[in-house]
């Protein structure tokens, strides 16, 4: 979902540049990479503030302050759940960027099962491995002052919220639906022509309808829109012939963290017939 | 319209040619992703020969057939509404210069010499309503740009989809106007007719020929099929009164339970007209960009006045879409807002039926004996 942004950042105060922060906590670096991607444009944006601290960049000052402060990653690690508090004591905007920071990424399908159970599976030695039982969005441990969701983020979204801070503007939280953006770029939609089980109803837009343009189901990256119809889609998915687990599986990709999306995993998890995932057919069902 | 003539199958070319001739760009109708859609064309071998759609409720598929006609298909997903009213454009732009003062300069007006070859009736109709809210007393610039260059070709609809009922709010299947040149599709080739004096100089340019008594018959049957073989419909009368009298009907809670609300049905009415704009401001600070985008009153920003949502929910949503356009469009324009195409039935990624709810909600109110 995405967050009403609060009060514009104020102009810094003429005596020194915007200061930038990009953090990292459990990611995959990819949203850090969408902004390193930038090209020129992130040129013109070192011209425009101070980037204090930004790992992927080779810029290293975790304890800098921060007029803006990018967060990637969830909140998954003791160390983490410390540093997040220290970021926010030190920032005046504080913004989770992607789908880890935002609803908890891939990692939050820990949060359906027993995690204990899990890393006792994977590791011969799991007395090492020092994990919070659940993977975090950064907003379930500190106030957060805008969201940028996706998986990764688009450069462009992250962009542009920055230019409208540094504007001294409140930046715009996208709350279109995928759907509609496939329409505005002339696709054909895929669950009409091909029943393919596509998210794009639910999902709030900002990756430009990326996977329904290359004939692909909507993995639901972005996250839930507002006023996700989320039970509503997953019966349509059940009544084109997805098995009760298929469906699950539906809503466990990068943003099985975001409420509406847990909640139809859980649901249609209960419905399949062993009550829990089996392997009948791919989770991909639709596609030729 | 003038009297109709005949155009020989494989002489089709010529049309694009001469069309061509004249300086416009030609867009026609084919096939891409499983769907016919238009864009550009010049080749009449592009066109989707031998293809036909079958539609449903939230089902739209291709069917191949053996017979050699190319516009035996009822509408896809668009035609003439993203040409005209563009689903993305630059308004204006704003730029600083070094010393802070600020240039606003309007996007031109895009200028461009279109041709459409095989438009139906349904999206002409439109069209008349899009023409009334676009080029109106506050007419769009880019709109009327657009739509003083585009020459058109319609094509009478030999072969509705199941979705369709243009029959019951008037506006097809046949091309009665709002078309420079209109054809009916037979085996052996195309009845011409002009409606306009840019029709006629280029039917003058074509190779006709006087039909014959037995084709001008067969053209005539074969829509009268198309309009008997229609079986969704709308009420024929203005429901402006009975949707607005039943605003707490229960079938809008029954249709909330079964909506997206993700505008995928306003997005392909040709007739919708709503929109937003955005800022995309430069990470230089020195310039901004105004973008207007398709909009819908399926999204919470339609509603949104003074902090706060007027419709935050789906069934409000799917009331506004229904009462605004079978409702409130009688009082803006004069008409209903529905061209009877069918679009948002097949389109609805749930498959809600427009003439099912319509029907259901306005059925009760309608005295006895009114057919
Ligand atoms: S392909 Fe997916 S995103 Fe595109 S219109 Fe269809 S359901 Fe929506
Ligand atoms: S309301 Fe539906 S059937 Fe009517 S014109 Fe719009 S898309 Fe076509
Ligand atoms: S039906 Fe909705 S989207 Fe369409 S013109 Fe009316 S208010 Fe706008
Ligand atoms: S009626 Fe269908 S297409 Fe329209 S918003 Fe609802 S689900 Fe989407």
């Amino acid at each position: 979902m995405t967050t009403p942004p609060k009060a514009p950042l104020p102009p810094a105060d003429g005596r020194r540049r915007p200061r930038l922060a990009v953090h990292k906590l459990s990611s995959c670096d990819g949203c850090q990479l969408a902004l390193l991607n930038a090209g020129e444009s992130l040129l013109a944006l070192a011209e425009r503030c101070d980037i204090v601290h930004f790992a992927e960049a080779g810029i290293l000052d975790l304890d800098a302050e921060a007029d803006i402060a990018l967060v990637e990653g969830s909140v998954s690690t003791p160390e983490e759940r410390e540093r997040i508090q220290a970021i926010r004591s030190r920032s005046r905007w504080v913004v989770p960027m992607g789908a880890c920071a935002t609803a908890g990424g891939p990692q939050a399908l820990r949060n359906l099962a027993d995690a204990e159970v899990w890393i006792g599976s994977v590791y011969p030695e799991p007395q090492h491995i020092q994990a919070l039982p659940t993977a975090d969005a950064v907003a379930a441990h500190v106030d957060v002052e805008l969201s940028l969701p996706g998986c990764p983020v688009s450069t462009q979204q992250v962009l542009d919220a920055l230019a409208t801070l540094l504007a001294g503007a409140s930046p715009f939280a996208e709350q279109d639906k995928v759907c509609m953006e496939c329409k505005r770029r002339g696709q054909v939609c895929v669950l009409v022509t091909r029943d393919a089980p596509c998210l794009g109803p639910v999902t709030v837009t900002g990756c430009g309808a990326l996977c329904p343009g290359l004939g692909r189901a909507c993995y639901g990256c972005y996250g839930p829109a507002e006023n996700p119809e989320v039970p509503t889609l997953a019966q349509r998915f059940a009544d084109l012939g997805l098995a009760p687990d298929a469906v699950a599986r539906r809503f466990m990709f990068q943003q099985s963290g975001a409420e509406p999306f847990q909640q139809a995993a859980q649901d249609w998890r209960r419905r399949a017939p062993d009550g829990a995932p089996g392997n009948a057919g791919s989770a991909e069902q639709g596609h030729d | 319209m003038t009297a109709t003539r005949f155009l020989p199958r494989e002489r089709l070319q010529t049309l694009f040619e001469r069309i061509g001739d004249l300086g416009y760009r030609c867009m026609g109708p084919q096939v891409r992703d499983g769907a016919i859609v238009y864009d550009d064309l010049s080749d009449a071998a592009a066109l989707p020969v031998g293809i036909g759609a079958h539609q449903a409720p939230g089902r739209y598929r291709l069917e191949h057939y053996a017979h050699a006609r190319c516009f035996a298909w009822a509408n896809g997903p668009q035609a003439l509404k993203p040409l005209l009213f563009a689903p993305e454009e630059t308004l204006w732009r704003v730029t600083r210069d070094a010393a802070g003062r600020l240039a606003f300069a309007a996007a031109a007006p895009p200028s461009q010499r279109r041709a459409v070859i095989g438009v139906r009736a349904c999206d002409l109709a439109a069209l008349a309503l899009q023409d009334a809210h676009f080029a109106g007393d506050h007419a769009d610039p880019g709109y009327v740009s657009r739509r003083r260059d585009l020459l058109l070709v319609g094509v009478d609809c030999g072969h509705p989809a199941d979705t369709c009922f243009c029959a019951s709010t008037g506006d097809g299947p046949a091309v009665s106007n709002g078309a420079d040149l209109a054809l009916t599709e037979l085996d052996a080739g195309f009845l011409v007719r002009a409606g306009s004096a840019a029709g006629r100089a280029l039917c003058d340019a074509l190779p006709l020929r006087a039909p014959s008594d037995a084709e001008l018959h067969l053209g005539a049957a074969e829509i009268e099929h198309a309009r008997q073989s229609q079986r969704r419909s709308l009420p024929a009368r203005n429901l402006r009164d009975a949707l607005f009298a039943n605003l707490d009907h229960p079938q809008w809670d029954d249709v909330a339970a079964r909506c997206l609300a993700c505008g995928n049905c306003v997005a392909v009415c040709p007739t919708c007209f709503c929109s937003t704009e955005r800022e995309q401001p430069a990470i230089d600070g020195r310039e901004a960009a105004r973008v207007r985008l398709w909009d819908s009153c399926f999204s919470a920003e339609h509603s949104y006045v003074h902090g706060r949502l007027l419709r935050p929910d789906t069934r409000t949503r799917y009331r506004q879409w229904l009462t605004h356009k079978l409702g409130g469009w009688h009082d803006q324009y004069g008409r209903s807002g529905c061209v009877g195409c069918g679009r948002c039935i097949a389109w609805c990624p749930t498959g809600i039926d427009i003439t099912r709810e319509a029907t259901a909600i306005c059925t009760a109110d309608q005295p006895e004996g009114e057919a």
